[in-house]
């Protein structure tokens, strides 16, 4: 069979690393200029007194939001280019033959890179079963790739700080782990869809892409403007909601209801946290602001979890190639695990 | 005659490249047939992990993102070449 030519570069593209230079020098002078730029908007153009409430509100709204989204727009780009690196195909074929428990925590560390789009998430199923990788493999990376997911790690990291978003990774690691060796051990094979054990992939080789730093370049830049075009509402409208919760709710309001002593909030996040998967970019910044209030970092971490990994929609298209008992169980499997995490950090933290 | 497939269950980003794919055959007034493929086990045929999926005369040219209208009139007129 002929192979068809991949096309040429539609423009010159010779000055492309030029572009990115100076796009990161804009960047880190755009980033240092905002906070005192959104105080002096805030306090001396508009005149609002430092201590007023609608001002405090205001100057936090006008750093956060450019903040985020500058944030959110450098770094999806540095992890868009690391992805260029790594293929689905590749994992896999790493994956195959490796040790139940080494092969778990290869899995789980390689859903973290590994481009992932919860659409696709049947096929890769289908493809890493129908290869041999084990069931309890298979799903720690499918509970790796979504929950540990780079809009939610780089929001916690813009708004909690670094610590914070390494305990989120770390957790969502060993949730991943922990949940697919569990599954794997409960023998869940033959609640999985018939048909998926009978499908035998095509002999075709599989698409094997030569990409140039300037194809990486270009297909980061594409998922800049994808991701960033579809959350950008979502995060203005959160910092708006977290903006007004800052200045106008009274400190340690919420201790009583999501602090360490309320015992029932963690589960409470987590079950109110599953149906909110579409909104997790405008979800963080109003936890941020509840933290603020007294809410406790066990029970906020548990709710991102169950927002992020969790996720609805991804459940539902899992169900076309896993039985409902097979749902439940993953299902099942990563709620107590994040019940668990949860009340592990409000008892450590 | 080139046999254009699209792979993919109906997701937004597999409606997006059969739109791209209809317009360049369209703009360049190409005999093609373009056929969307929803079903699992017929997708699963092609080898791919990623949707959408992009298919020319059999041959897998992209996979789990949306090529431009660029990159898809370089492969048409390619494949076109090679019949």
């Amino acid at each position: 069979m002929a192979t068809l030519s991949t096309p040429s570069p539609v423009h010159s593209n010779k000055q492309l690393p030029f572009y990115v230079f100076f796009s990161v020098v804009i960047w880190l002078i755009a980033y240092n200029l905002i906070q005192p730029l959104a105080n002096w908007i805030s306090y001396t153009v508009l005149g609002f007194a430092k201590d007023s409430r609608f001002g405090e509100s205001l100057a936090f709204f006008l750093y956060d939001v450019p903040k985020i989204l500058l944030l959110l727009s450098g770094m999806v780009f540095a992890i868009s280019i690391i992805r260029t690196f790594f293929s689905p195909e590749q994992t896999r074929a790493f994956l195959g033959g490796k040790r139940e428990g080494v092969g778990n925590v290869f899995a789980a560390l390689l859903g973290i890179v590994t481009p992932f789009c919860s659409c696709s998430a049947v096929p890769l199923f289908i493809g890493f079963v129908e290869s041999g990788i084990p069931l309890s493999v298979t799903f720690s990376f499918l509970i790796a790739a979504p929950t540990i997911n780079e809009v939610a790690v780089i929001m916690l990291f813009g708004l909690f700080g670094w610590k914070v978003a390494g305990l989120y990774v770390l957790s969502g690691l060993v949730i991943a782990i922990v949940a697919g060796i569990v599954i794997g051990r409960l023998k869940m094979e033959r609640y999985v869809e018939d048909f998926v054990w009978q499908i035998k992939s095509g002999a075709g080789q599989a698409l094997d892409e030569k990409l140039t730093w300037n194809n990486r370049i270009e297909r980061a830049w594409d998922s800049v403007k994808e991701i960033v075009g579809k959350v950008w509402l979502y995060v203005v409208i959160g910092i708006a909601v977290g903006a007004g919760i800052h200045g106008y709710v009274p400190e340690s309001a919420l201790v009583g209801i999501m602090g360490k002593q309320a015992w029932w909030s963690v589960p409470a996040a987590v079950v109110l946290g599953i149906p909110l998967y579409s909104n997790a970019a405008g979800i963080i910044p109003i936890v941020s602001a509840l933290m603020e209030k007294g809410a406790s970092l066990g029970t906020v971490l548990a709710f991102m979890m169950a927002v992020v990994g969790l996720s609805l929609p991804e459940t539902i298209i899992l169900r076309r190639v896993l039985k409902p008992q097979l749902i439940a169980v993953f299902v099942g499997v990563i709620a107590v695990a994040i019940i668990f995490t949860g009340y592990l950090f409000n008892i450590i933290l | 005659m080139l046999t254009i497939k699209v792979l993919g269950s109906g997701c937004a980003n597999c409606k997006r490249v059969e739109q791209i794919v209809r317009k360049v055959v369209e703009d360049q007034a190409l005999q093609a047939d373009v056929i969307k493929v929803t079903e699992y086990p017929e997708i699963m045929k092609y080898n791919i992990m990623s949707t959408p999926g992009l298919v020319i005369n059999e041959q897998v040219v992209s996979t789990g993102r949306i090529p431009t209208p660029a990159e898809v009139s370089a492969w048409l007129t390619s494949a076109l070449e090679t019949v």
